[in-house]
């Protein structure tokens, strides 16, 4: 690192080359007032607030894109620089309202603080201002371009970090202000309200609407916490005012930079929805009736220790949470094997990632994203297969955008010409389900052109033979008659990814929701590994988790088949460690799973459940069996936030306190363990699950007495080899990556770096199957299912945000402009999507973002439910059902034969 | 020798044999640049050649770039074998048939209305005032040649310098020559050309590129314009040259969207060039390759800043970003690139056939060479004179320029466009010199020179370009987007008779801030031509505020429009031109103007035959 001396008002400065004068100064403890500034963004110089004085240049500098240089002279508070940072000053506030007493920023506004610093007045140069009318037509936040200082802040915030470009200056001299596009309005713009701008404008120029009149700066407190949405784990700050969150912002997270998208930004007003569950519930003559805590968990061990005793622990199941923290999870587990001897125990991780775990476990040993989120900005190539990116992992999204700017190169695998799509150098426009031959014939092509790594295959894995052979039917003529892809394109992406110096994958969900789930995700360990690209930073084989903490409950053995940590039921030594530690006899027979327990039911076979924070009624597939399967039970308890269409169903509703309300740790989808804080206490009644739970197994007899989360957490840590160093007192800021096995470990950013968890990395050669349902006569279109921007899953939380809901009321169906005319439907009309589980009706969204054999459906939305019409049909190892493909038709809705 | 270069060498010795034969068949030149055109030269063209055909007469039509006299457009010039080249001035389809009757056909010109004879290209007609304190190095070819003939620019020894470079020296030499030339930029801010060379050489990376700004857009500046129509060849060849020396393979001509004709005569230029192995791959077969794409700009006068001009060349919106990094560091996608203007280019080929030395020779002790001005304004001979530097401004405006338009009081010259500034009488003998420009507040510019006589309000003029920048402020600095609006709100003020003399000192000051403060070249200039006039025409200011006068006559607040009873004819013209009918009296009376009505648009003092409308001070009469 080079060094250079120089002098600030007289003071002799030693930085670092490349350093600004700003950043020189600020280090050296002398503060320089600016207004454009900001540390995220890119430095322009443009306020010229931050103006100094260097001796031999002839007009004032502004300090923030200046580099130091050896020797220079800096004054940084001249009389000279004074009257310039004055009139800079006074030109602003001679155009801007002085609305201080109601403005929302005030106390948190750049502008009034150095206007006080200053001295300065708005009256200095009466003339002009500016007069636009408010822009207040969208439902997150309002634009008041008066109140503009025109710093550029949320332009470069838009295009160079979130890679939106929905705005950038307009017009000239005094009339410049910031815009959209032919100044359309933001919701007709590429604008998707993440809301950064708004972290970074320094006025209140932009200002969230939930937020409004709330409460300022110094009447709230920050509360640190992790976004309960996805699986991205963004670190937010809740701000509490008398004991309620009034409003959110982002925190300098590892994950997400001071970045949030609009569901952590404007999603978080379901904390005080007034359908929030505040007293427990228990079902008296088919209506349900407040009670009691202590009437309602002994009701609640009463019964399921009943069915236990009448028809054995395996009549019962458990549904775990990916909502709720490690520790709860851990307990649910807990409860599920120890308290009550079954591991029946499951989570909605197996509607998700199921193949994942088990299909990456097989290749390397360990089935989680191998690589941190931050890698990925610095990454040559990224390949990103079977993931709506940008939709349902937006903040990914955004250091995906930032390395094609970076000179990336973007290979999108997609059914759907999504968003991220777009930016793609390639997109395979890919059959849904027709994986496997599209991966098969990339690797074909890889090894056809000499392109794979040898080295690495023969260091580093064994049954490359296997894999050879099989690949070489999948010539990409032949994977073209399976994937509708040219087979040229498919050509160009093998040879980009395999060229790559770090190329990394990305998948989810349109992988793994398949029949052939673990087959496609070992597919994709093949190509990661026949490239060489994993071991090492910015590469690896990387499934996007869904939600906040389903990597969390996964790690705490919320899963049928194993303990925390991935430790088999069915081996005896493990279940050796656990019998001691919990004291009691453990079931060594691997469990059901999700859609296996709903069978079971419907079969008879399982007569009591326990539902914590999952909502099958929407997530699962087939819901009108879920349904009955649910409804067939003696005994169902359903402990949530809300009553949820599955609560509906429960003989007791117990309420629960959500993420804000209660301590807890969630492990986002890089396997990194965060902490959450109670920002404010629950509504009414309201308990955090870990206590429920304790009292529940304490009514059913057996002692769970923790003080506090963190007493759970350190036992997971003696039970849990990965988890091993981690603690509370470790957590505080960016937390920690497992494997952390013991308290002096820092933490592990990618995984696989000289050896695989298994040894040697394992090539399963995978043959090309259809998925279960394919079109027929009857059934002539493919129907997928999956996400969208401003919803959450089954939109328990992002139906009840108020702005989320506003802006997207209700599901759609995508059809293809010539399958829709062909049909005879338009744009907009009401249509039956059936399939042979049921119908649905909905609207139509006449796009071309779907190829003409394929329809989707978002499955948010429970009055036209996509999982109705989803086929329930399992993959053979990872038990995962095919929520991506199915065959289906569409009428015109009164017009379809179907009833 | 490559095939290429033995191939270009052997045309060269064709085509200037022919260039030096004695013609053989009449010539006839018409002056095509934008400034004939804009006077009339495609229908004098056409009345050209049908008189010719009437006449069954034969002759060489050459159209040609600007010579210069754009006052005297269209020019026409008519030459026999054996005879010398006669010049026609003002000349217009009617006047064809008679210069065709008398002149090519009995061969007697129309004396009354030659302007002159052709000489050389050094001094195209001794003894023309207009000529004689002249240097014409960049313009030599404008005029002369056909800009549309890339072998018209050969034979005038065009190429000659690339094929030398190419041939004999190393890049290092190339900028080693530019460095002795002592040549500075044209653009305006007169920085070392050779140096700036050196610079993007020694710049660390593979790709470099080469830019040449003609953006043009200084009011009252047609320099570069005339060089594109005139001679856009010296400008491709001045910038393959710059190329070879920084090692650039591509490089790109930013030219304002307003000049479609020299938009036109570069493609044709750079596809000829193409052609003959000078630009692409492999140029004259020695190894080296380079070429050249327009990028044609959208109207901002701020791109012609050159961050943001590069900027605009990658496709956003042209705005200006703090330098360091200068563009010879990080110019084109991060890549060390040369940015220099037309005029600079086009000294480029010279300065590499003759050395630099020779350059050298010519002008001050720190600014070499000569400088292309565009004579506009009050000036009697308004056009494109290029005269050696340190020559004074008295004499390019008296000398060259003829003195002052209809005899008038000079009062004022504007030299530097929106960023210069205005210098009065005294300042006359100030020579042409970047560093002695600068020591009077005013600049060098681009070559902009706006003379101005006594009925100009030096506030109106202040505001005027203040005016031009506040609307050209890109918006993206405080100081230049709201600092020239408050200027000019507080000019506006003064003019109206609303000032005071705090508002002028808070003028100053603010003009101050803004020149100290502001990101760029545009908004660091802009308070020029404010501050040259406060500090040169305080007093008119003062009138402004203290007297409530404009003493020019000019700033419509402060003046009356009345009619002198004695000198009116009652004609009823001038009544007739009012658009508000403030003008009324009987034919052959007195009229008189009811001044509650009269919007001061001045049409009826310009409808007037009789000098019978006067302006008097507001309120006076």
């Amino acid at each position: 690192m080079t060094t250079v001396n120089l002098w600030i008002d007289g003071k002799n400065v030693t930085a670092r080359q490349g350093m600004t004068v700003m950043e020189a100064a600020e280090e050296a403890g002398i503060r320089i007032p600016h207004l454009c500034y900001h540390p995220l963004l890119e430095k322009t110089g443009a306020c010229r607030l931050c103006v100094v004085e260097i001796e031999g240049a002839r007009a004032l500098q502004s300090s923030c894109t200046v580099p130091v240089a050896e020797g220079m002279r800096v004054h940084t508070m001249t009389q000279r620089v004074i009257n310039a940072r004055k009139t800079v000053l006074e030109l602003l506030l001679a155009n801007h309202p002085t609305e201080c007493l109601t403005c929302e920023k005030a106390g948190d506004c750049a502008l009034q603080d150095y206007a006080y610093e200053y001295n300065v007045r708005s009256d200095v140069y009466p003339g002009k201002k500016k007069e636009y009318p408010l822009e207040d037509n969208n439902p997150f936040f309002t634009r008041d371009h008066n109140k503009c200082i025109v710093c550029g802040r949320c332009i470069r915030m838009c295009a160079d970090i979130q890679g939106q470009y929905a705005i950038d200056y307009a017009y000239r001299g005094f009339s410049t202000r910031v815009l959209t596009a032919y100044d359309e309005s933001l919701v007709d713009s590429p604008c998707v309200f993440c809301g950064n701008c708004i972290s970074v404008c320094p006025v209140g120029a932009l200002t969230p609407k939930w937020e409004r009149g709330k409460g300022r700066k110094w009447q709230y407190e920050k509360v640190r916490s992790v976004c309960p949405y996805c699986g991205v784990g963004c670190q937010i700050y809740l701000h509490v005012k008398d004991s309620k969150v009034i409003g959110v912002s982002a925190a300098d997270g590892p994950a997400n930079r001071g970045l949030l998208c609009v569901k952590g930004r404007f999603g978080q007003d379901f904390l005080e929805h007034p359908d929030r569950l505040t007293k427990p519930l228990i079902r008296v003559d088919g209506r349900f009736v407040e009670a009691e805590w202590e009437e309602a968990l002994s009701l609640v061990a009463e019964k399921l220790s009943a069915i236990r005793d009448k028809y054995g622990p395996d009549a019962l199941g458990f549904l775990s949470s990916a909502k709720v923290t490690n520790e709860e999870n851990y307990l649910m587990q807990k409860l599920a094997r120890a308290v009550f001897g079954t591991n029946n125990v499951d989570h909605c991780a197996r509607l998700c990632h199921a193949s994942s775990v088990a299909g990456l476990a097989a290749s390397f040993g360990s089935g989680a994203m191998t690589n941190s989120i931050e890698e990925i900005e610095n990454a040559d190539v990224i390949f990103v297969i079977g993931s709506n990116t940008k939709e349902a992992h937006p903040v990914i999204g955004t250091y995906i955008t930032r390395a094609i700017s970076k000179g990336a190169r973007l290979i999108v695998a997609d059914p759907r010409k999504t968003d991220l799509a777009a930016c793609a150098d390639v997109h395979l426009q890919h059959l849904p389900g027709s994986d496997v031959a599209l991966l098969n014939a990339m690797m074909h092509v890889i090894l056809r052109d000499r392109l794979h790594n040898e080295d690495f295959i023969r260091n580093r894995t064994e049954g490359f033979t296997e894999l050879k052979e099989m690949l070489e039917e999948y010539s990409p003529e032949v994977a073209e008659g399976i994937t509708g892809v040219p087979a040229d394109k498919m050509e160009i992406a093998a040879r980009i990814f395999a060229t790559a110096k770090k190329g990394t994958i990305l998948y989810s969900m349109g992988i793994t929701q398949h029949t052939t789930g673990t087959d496609n995700v070992m597919s994709i360990a093949n190509l990661a590994m026949l490239t060489g690209h994993i071991g090492r930073e910015s590469t690896g084989v990387n499934p996007l988790r869904g939600q906040n903490n389903v990597q969390g409950a996964c790690d705490m053995g919320a899963l049928p088949n194993v303990f925390p940590g991935y430790q088999r039921v069915d081996d005896p030594t493990a279940r050796g460690k656990f019998e001691k530690a919990w004291g009691r006899a453990l079931p060594d027979k691997v469990g059901l799973t999700v859609v296996e327990m709903m069978n079971a039911a419907r079969a008879g076979q399982i007569r009591g459940m326990f539902i914590m924070g999952e909502n099958p009624m929407v997530s699962d597939p087939d819901i009108s069996h879920v349904k009955e399967s649910l409804e067939q039970l003696e005994f169902l308890v359903v402990l949530d936030i809300f009553p949820t269409e599955t609560a509906q169903l429960a003989h007791v509703v117990l309420p629960a306190a959500a993420y804000a309300e209660k301590e807890g740790t969630f492990t986002n989808t890089e396997r990194r363990v965060q902490r959450i804080y109670r920002a404010v206490p629950p509504p009414g009644q309201a308990r955090p699950d870990w206590l429920v739970l304790c009292q529940i197994a304490k009514a059913a007899g057996y002692e769970m007495d923790y003080d506090s989360p963190a007493d759970i957490l350190a036992e997971v840590a003696t039970l849990t080899p990965s988890y091993g160093g981690i603690s509370y007192e470790r957590l505080d800021g960016e937390g920690l990556q497992w494997p952390c096995p013991d308290p002096g470990h820092p933490g592990t950013r990618y995984l696989h770096k000289d050896k695989f968890t298994r040894g040697l990395g394992r090539f399963y050669p995978v043959a090309f199957k259809e998925p279960a349902e394919w079109p027929d006569k009857d059934y002539p279109l493919i129907l997928s299912t999956g996400r969208v921007l401003y919803h959450y899953h089954t939109g328990s939380m992002s139906r009840r945000a108020r702005a989320l809901d506003e802006l997207v009321p209700g599901g759609y169906v995508e059809i293809h402009p010539k399958t829709a005319e062909a049909l005879g439907i338009a744009d907009g009309q009401m249509v039956r999507v059936e399939t042979r589980r049921g119908w649905v009706d909905t609207k139509a969204r006449v796009t071309d973002t779907v190829s003409q054999r394929v329809i989707f459906m978002p499955f948010h939305f429970a009055e036209a439910a996509a999982n109705v019409l989803t086929n329930p049909a399992l993959d053979p190892v990872a038990k995962i059902p095919e929520l991506k493909v199915c065959a289906a038709r569409v009428t015109l809705a009164g017009k379809g034969d179907a009833q | 020798m490559s095939a290429q270069l033995h191939a270009f060498l052997e045309r060269r010795e064709k085509v200037k044999e022919k260039a030096n034969a004695p013609i053989t068949q009449p010539q006839v030149f018409v002056g095509m640049g934008t400034c004939g055109i804009a006077a009339g030269a495609q229908d004098v063209l056409k009345a050209l050649r049908e008189e010719m055909d009437k006449h069954n007469l034969r002759a060489t039509i050459k159209k040609v770039g600007c010579i210069g006299m754009c006052e005297q457009e269209v020019l026409v010039d008519v030459q026999f074998p054996g005879s010398p080249r006669v010049t026609y001035g003002n000349v217009t389809p009617k006047k064809v048939s008679r210069i065709v009757e008398s002149h090519l056909k009995e061969h007697v010109p129309v004396q009354e209305w030659v302007v002159g004879e052709v000489a050389t290209p050094d001094d195209p007609y001794p003894g023309n005032p207009f000529y004689t304190k002249q240097k014409r190095i960049v313009l030599r070819k404008c005029g002369f040649i056909d800009p549309e003939s890339i072998d018209e620019y050969i034979a005038m020894d065009g190429y000659s310098g690339l094929v030398s470079v190419l041939t004999r020296m190393t890049p290092e030499e190339v900028i080693e020559e530019v460095k002795k030339s002592g040549l500075r930029g044209r653009g305006g801010a007169g920085f070392n050309t050779g140096l700036k060379w050196e610079f993007a050489r020694k710049a660390p990376g593979d790709t470099k590129y080469m830019v040449c700004n003609a953006d043009e857009g200084d009011p009252g500046a047609f320099m570069d314009r005339s060089v594109l129509e005139g001679d856009p060849h010296a400008v491709i060849e001045g910038m393959i040259i710059g190329a070879y020396a920084v090692g650039a393979r591509s490089g790109y001509l930013y030219v304002r969207a307003e000049y479609p004709l020299a938009i036109k005569r570069l493609k044709k230029a750079i596809a000829d060039a193409r052609e003959m192995a000078l630009l692409g791959e492999n140029i004259l077969g020695t190894g080296f390759s380079f070429d050249l794409k327009i990028k044609e700009g959208a109207g901002a006068f701020v791109c012609g800043e050159e961050t943001a001009l590069l900027a605009s060349i990658m496709g956003q919106r042209g705005m200006p970003r703090p330098r360091p990094p200068f563009p010879a560091q990080k110019g084109l996608w991060d890549c060390p690139t040369v940015i220099n203007n037309v005029e600079t280019y086009a000294n480029i080929p010279g300065i590499l056939v003759l050395g630099g030395d020779w350059f050298a020779s010519m002008g001050t002790e720190k600014s070499k060479g000569t400088k292309v001005f565009a004579l506009t304004g009050k000036v009697a001979n308004t056009g494109l004179a290029e005269v050696p530097m340190g020559i004074t401004l008295r004499e390019i405006i008296f000398d060259v320029g003829g003195g002052i338009q209809g005899g008038r009081q000079f009062k004022a010259v504007q030299i530097g466009g929106p960023s210069g500034g205005c210098l009065p009488e005294s300042l006359l003998d100030t020579p042409i010199d970047y560093d002695q420009l600068n020591r009077t507040g005013a600049i060098m510019g681009s070559g902009g020179l706006v003379v101005l006589d006594d009925r100009t309000c030096m506030v109106d003029v202040a505001k005027f370009f203040l005016k031009f920048t506040q609307s050209e402020s890109c918006g993206k600095c405080t100081p230049c987007r709201e600092g020239t609006l408050r200027m000019l709100e507080m000019l506006e003020n003064i003019s109206q008779g609303k000032g005071t003399e705090d508002d002028l000192l808070k003028l100053e000051r603010l003009a101050e801030t803004v020149k100290d403060a502001s990101l760029c070249g545009l908004g660091q200039t802009a308070p020029n031509p404010v501050l040259t006039t406060i500090r040169y025409f305080r007093h008119e200011y003062l009138a402004h505020i203290k007297d409530k006068t404009c003493p020019a006559g000019a700033c419509k607040h402060l003046i009356t429009f009345y009619i002198d009873a004695e000198a009116c004819t009652g004609c009823t013209v001038c009544a007739k031109s009012c658009p508000v009918a403030a003008i009324t009296g009987e034919r052959k009376k007195p009229h008189v103007i009811d001044p509650a009505l009269c919007i001061k648009c001045g049409a009826c003092e310009e409808s007037c035959k009789f000098g019978a409308v006067l302006r008097g001070k507001e309120g006076a009469v």
